[in-house]
């Protein structure tokens, strides 16, 4: 058998036959599971809202720059040096948390402002502090999408991991284990039945052996026997007269 | 998977961003504008943003998608799509959950959805 090499070591018993039927049937079980749970992550819900979200920055970003646009005309020039010159520590800031779904650990990230820091005061001062004031609003809203978007890319990373993981799996019990402990239920019982032949021939050449020996017996027997008769004939013939005492010659008279 | 140790530091976001020029805004003011930048206070001050220009070696930017990548209190990395491409190969060899490199538009490059490397990945888990 081809697959004879792919088995696994076990001792042809009836006990180790039952150890890997148990086997097996624990096997399809949990292929059964792993795929469902396979299908269930692997759900087009989360990539659609991905899909989603991102066509949703574009526009959102657009907006962002189209205000940042305003800024500079209000200005009259670029703040590109003086608001990176600015920046000390963030305002804006995330933190993550973690959501359970099927068992996964999924983080999401939240976003949050930070009080009473801000490093863009001197901004805008002079002219279009206002619609400076409404650029960072806008790019808060904006940066706030990207959060979130970030959040669900960070799920779908994490879920296409898990899937990955959960799809080796499967295909493991599928196209190894599964068959490898069929093979081995398939030696076992070859084995088994080779064994219960081997038996079966024993016994038949016991049987036939004792058969033959109760004939030699019977045969012995039957000669002992028919020797022992031919005696009892023999030795019948040879004293046959006196058997019958009234047949016999008339005795002496007995005289007192 | 990700121990609680992997990402509960993680706190800012970074952002490699193009020039700012008369003409063309660049992100990387707008989003320092409404508040993530952040420049760490220590031995050696590090920036969570990065200003790329039409000079900006690829490599210069190869290094600092490594620095962000690997710090530890960054957890959203966002980078122009068109910069991302200049170093395309490193985008999409990055796997890690965190921190996450999430593509945006900047103004004169509208967004393309079939460059984004998380996009192609989504796309090729089903198949379509």
């Amino acid at each position: 058998m081809s697959g004879a090499a792919d088995r696994e070591a076990v001792f042809p018993t009836r006990q180790s036959l039952g150890i890997m039927k148990a086997k097996l049937k624990g096997a399809e079980t949990g292929h059964s599971l792993l795929k469902r749970k396979s299908e269930a992550l692997t759900n087009a819900e989360i990539t659609r809202r991905i899909d989603e979200a991102k066509r949703k920055m574009g526009r959102v970003m657009q907006i962002a720059a189209f205000s940042l646009a305003e800024v500079s005309y209000a200005v009259g020039g670029d703040i590109g040096y003086q608001v990176q010159e600015s920046v000390k520590s963030a305002r804006f800031r995330i933190r993550t948390k973690q959501d359970n779904v099927s068992g996964v650990l999924l983080p999401s990230f939240e976003s949050y402002l930070t009080e009473g820091n801000n490093d863009f005061g001197l901004t805008g001062l002079g002219k279009g502090g206002q619609q400076v004031q409404r650029c960072r609003e806008t790019y808060a809203r904006a940066v706030e999408a990207l959060v979130e978007l970030a959040s669900l890319q960070t799920a779908f990373v994490i879920l296409d991991e898990v899937i990955k993981v959960v799809n080796r799996r499967v295909n493991a019990i599928e196209h190894v284990i599964i068959p490898r402990t069929e093979n081995t239920i398939k030696y076992i019982n070859s084995e088994l039945d080779e064994l219960d032949r081997e038996e079966f021939y024993r016994l038949k050449k016991v049987a036939n052996k004792k058969q033959r020996d109760t004939a030699a017996a019977d045969a012995e027997m039957k000669a002992k026997r028919e020797a022992a008769e031919q005696n009892e004939t023999d030795a019948k013939a040879q004293d046959s007269g006196p058997a019958d005492i009234l047949a016999g010659e008339d005795d002496d008279d007995v005289i007192f | 998977m990700s121990s609680q140790a992997d990402y509960k530091d993680r706190e800012f976001l970074a952002v490699i961003g193009d020039e700012a020029t008369p003409l063309t805004q660049d992100s990387v003011t707008g989003l320092l504008l409404a508040g993530i930048g952040h420049i760490t206070t220590g031995a050696e001050a590090k920036k969570n943003f990065l200003v790329v220009d039409n000079k900006t070696e690829t490599a210069a930017i190869e290094s600092a998608f490594d620095s962000f990548t690997e710090r530890k209190d960054i957890g959203i990395v966002l980078i122009n799509q068109h910069i991302a491409d200049r170093i395309r190969h490193r985008v999409d060899s990055y796997t890690a959950a965190f921190p996450t490199v999430l593509e945006i538009p900047s103004k004169d490059h509208p967004y393309d959805p079939e460059k984004d490397s998380v996009l192609r990945r989504v796309r090729r888990l089903f198949g379509e």
